[in-house]
């Protein structure tokens, strides 16, 4: 389980491209692997690097140090396409904690809460401000729900159980089976 | 007496699935009728069970299946299996290994029934209306084509389900898709899912579960309709329905681990009471006329750039013109072909090979192009070559394979190569989607097949006109 997430002060980065999806994230041919950590190398790969493994200087992320940019910012409906987790845990693994978009995609919102990755969706005004200024600072306050940089302040909204799981380390899988008496209750009464 | 209210399908399904309904601080706990695991996804959600020495739940409820990672060419004079990685022969061998210790059904290697996880499932009636359906896989959708709630969940998830059989889930707003009128000859299934994403764009059922209605998709035999509710995640939705009728309950039919006997009219007559109330009530009704649909081919680097096959490349988008070497302006048939791929859970159903068959029979694939054609599961191979098509094809100069995922996600080896165009009757044509550079082009098996013949894209109806004509 991820530690708690309060308050998340880091500088941005920012991706404006539309329709990031896992395939760019992590390519699948990478998804051989029965591990889920160490993944961060292979996040954006190929955008990172060309075909013969030789970095691109033009790509951002290879020219910030990620334990210093942990919020990363995307153009609207990122992480559409496929479920693999394994796009979360490169996410994190490179060292982001939280990505900002106009739309995020369902499974992407549902894997990155369940790893310390904050989904934050705001506003177009907020987003052009926000993607404005890369590398500047932001601050994501999880118990307000506020995203805050220079002047503005954005409200955002999480689901509110995985809210809870992130400010107070709350172990989901924990949780759900401290709820196998209601689910056998459910079988019985179902049953042929 | 429980309310009269009318419902739509997907709440019906919804509603009897809660074993507790959500709260404003907590989502609803939904019971997870059959799971689905393949290698990919399902190695990590193992071991997070083993690190709190919990087995799985319900291994009869959990269905296992070799797929993506697994080579498409046959056994080796050595007799080893042709692995692309020592990696993906080992992620193989993990799945048999976390199966065979928690008592998990798997259709592995010497499984007769081993197949794309979204083709064999509903192949043995394993699939069936009103379930709910999961597996670590964004194209689970595929299984609502029988009225089934199907929905892809991440790794964390598959781990829920292996420890309790249920999942932690907010309830999705309703979009009805109905496509009215007919699909014109040598227009189909995935020529309408590419239209209809092409409507709505990308993110266009975000949030959302899909019912596909209307004369078209009730038209629609039952690999189409799977082909529709497949690509329902290409629009970012939950999921895609469509109400049992009919056609789904004479396909279910006889299939080994659906009901049999007296017990499958019986399981019959509560799947026709599934449909949407009259009067039940979307969040948001789309229309489309299907009259109008015809063979798409998309231009760009996500699913909602289909147009149809005697237009032009737009403006705007730029940079996923440039990666597929395309002008605006240019018509889209007559583009250079490198690869053409026919399979995936999109397209890799009997009825698909069929249709691809039916324009290749008696023509050449074009000097140049790599064709590779790949079942979706054994049984769809064996009905092809019991019916001829693997002649067709290797006459034709194609490659017939064994059945998994291959090309559509270029896992096992199967890829295009850098800069090279794939006509693919795949789901997805993101940048290096089926290889580092690779530009793909979305289409449906006729449409694939014509252009492998021509060695451009090409529409597919003249073919078939020559045909029966």
């Amino acid at each position: 389980m991820a530690e708690p997430f309060k308050i998340l002060n880091s500088r941005t980065v920012v991706l404006t491209d539309e329709n990031i999806d896992t395939d760019q994230i992590i390519p699948a041919r990478f998804l051989t692997t029965t591990e889920r950590e160490g993944l961060g190398r292979l996040a954006f790969h190929d955008w990172r690097y060309d075909s013969e493994g030789r970095a691109n200087g033009t790509c951002v992320l290879n020219r910030i140090a990620p334990c210093a940019h942990r919020i990363l910012v995307a153009g609207r409906n990122f992480g559409c396409g496929s479920s693999r987790e394994h796009a979360p845990w490169a996410l994190t693994d490179f060292g982001f904690r939280a990505v900002v978009s106009t739309e995020i995609a369902d499974i992407f919102t549902s894997n990155a809460l369940k790893n310390g990755l904050l989904p934050v969706v705001v506003d177009q005004a907020t987003w052009d401000e926000l993607a404005s200024k890369p590398g500047g600072t932001a601050a994501i306050d999880l118990e307000s729900c506020e995203l805050r940089f220079g002047n503005h302040v954005a409200k955002f909204k999480v689901e509110a159980f995985a809210r809870r799981c992130l400010l107070d380390g709350v172990d989901t899988l924990g949780w759900l089976l401290g709820r196998l008496p209601q689910i056998e209750t459910y079988e019985g009464l179902r049953a042929p | 007496m429980p309310s009269p209210r009318s419902r739509t399908l997907f709440e019906k399904v919804w509603d009897s699935h809660l074993v507790e309904p959500e709260g404003d601080d907590r989502p609803g706990v939904l019971y997870v009728d059959l799971h689905l695991i393949h290698e990919v996804t399902s190695p990590q959600a193992f071991t997070a069970l083993a690190e709190r020495g919990l087995k799985v739940r319900r291994p009869d409820l959990t269905f296992g299946t070799l797929d993506h990672s697994t080579p498409t060419l046959p056994t080796r004079a050595d007799g080893k299996r042709p692995y692309v990685t020592a990696e993906a022969e080992s992620q193989v061998h993990k799945l048999e290994e976390n199966c065979l210790a928690q008592g998990i059904d798997l259709e592995g290697w010497d499984s007769p029934n081993r197949g794309i996880v979204h083709v064999m499932a509903p192949e043995l009636g394993l699939t069936q209306p009103g379930m709910v359906v999961v597996c670590g896989d964004s194209h689970t959708a595929t299984h609502g084509a029988f009225g089934a709630l199907a929905f892809g969940i991440g790794t964390s998830e598959v781990s829920h389900v292996l420890a309790t059989q249920c999942l932690l889930q907010r309830k999705a707003k309703t979009l009805r898709v109905t496509v009215d009128g007919t699909l014109a000859p040598g227009v189909g299934g995935k020529d309408l899912a590419l239209a209809i994403i092409a409507a709505l764009g990308i993110g266009g059922g975000t949030g959302s579960v899909i019912e596909y209605a209307g004369e078209a998709i009730r038209a629609l035999d039952m690999d189409g309709r799977m082909t529709v509710c497949n690509m329902s995640i290409e629009l970012g939705a939950r999921a895609g329905m469509i109400a049992p009728d009919e056609t789904t309950i004479a396909w279910l039919r006889g299939r080994p681990r659906a009901p049999q006997g007296a017990a499958f009219e019986q399981a019959a007559q509560r799947w026709r009471e599934l449909a949407s109330d009259p009067g039940a009530v979307f969040d948001r009704e789309v229309r489309l006329d299907a009259s109008t649909i015809k063979p798409m081919a998309t231009w760009g680097t996500t699913p909602d750039t289909g147009i149809a096959i005697d237009t032009n490349v737009p403006e705007g988008q730029s940079r996923a013109r440039d990666y597929m070497k395309l002008k605006a302006g240019q018509p889209i048939a007559g583009a250079h072909v490198d690869v053409v791929f026919i399979g995936s859970c999109t397209n890799g159903r009997i009825s698909d090979l069929r249709a691809a068959a039916d324009v290749m029979r008696g023509r050449k694939v074009s000097g140049g192009v790599r064709a590779l054609i790949v079942p979706g599961s054994e049984a769809v191979r064996r009905e092809a070559e019991a019916e001829g098509l693997d002649k067709v094809f290797l006459a034709a100069g194609a490659e017939w394979r064994l059945p998994g995922c291959s090309m559509c996600i270029a896992m096992n080896g199967d890829l295009v190569a850098p800069g090279q165009l794939a006509v693919s009757t795949s789901n997805r044509n993101f940048e290096g989607r089926q290889g580092p550079g690779a530009r793909t082009v979305l289409a449906s098996p006729a449409t694939a097949a014509a252009s492998a013949i021509a060695g451009h894209i090409a529409d597919p109806r003249p073919y078939l006109e020559a045909r029966h004509g």
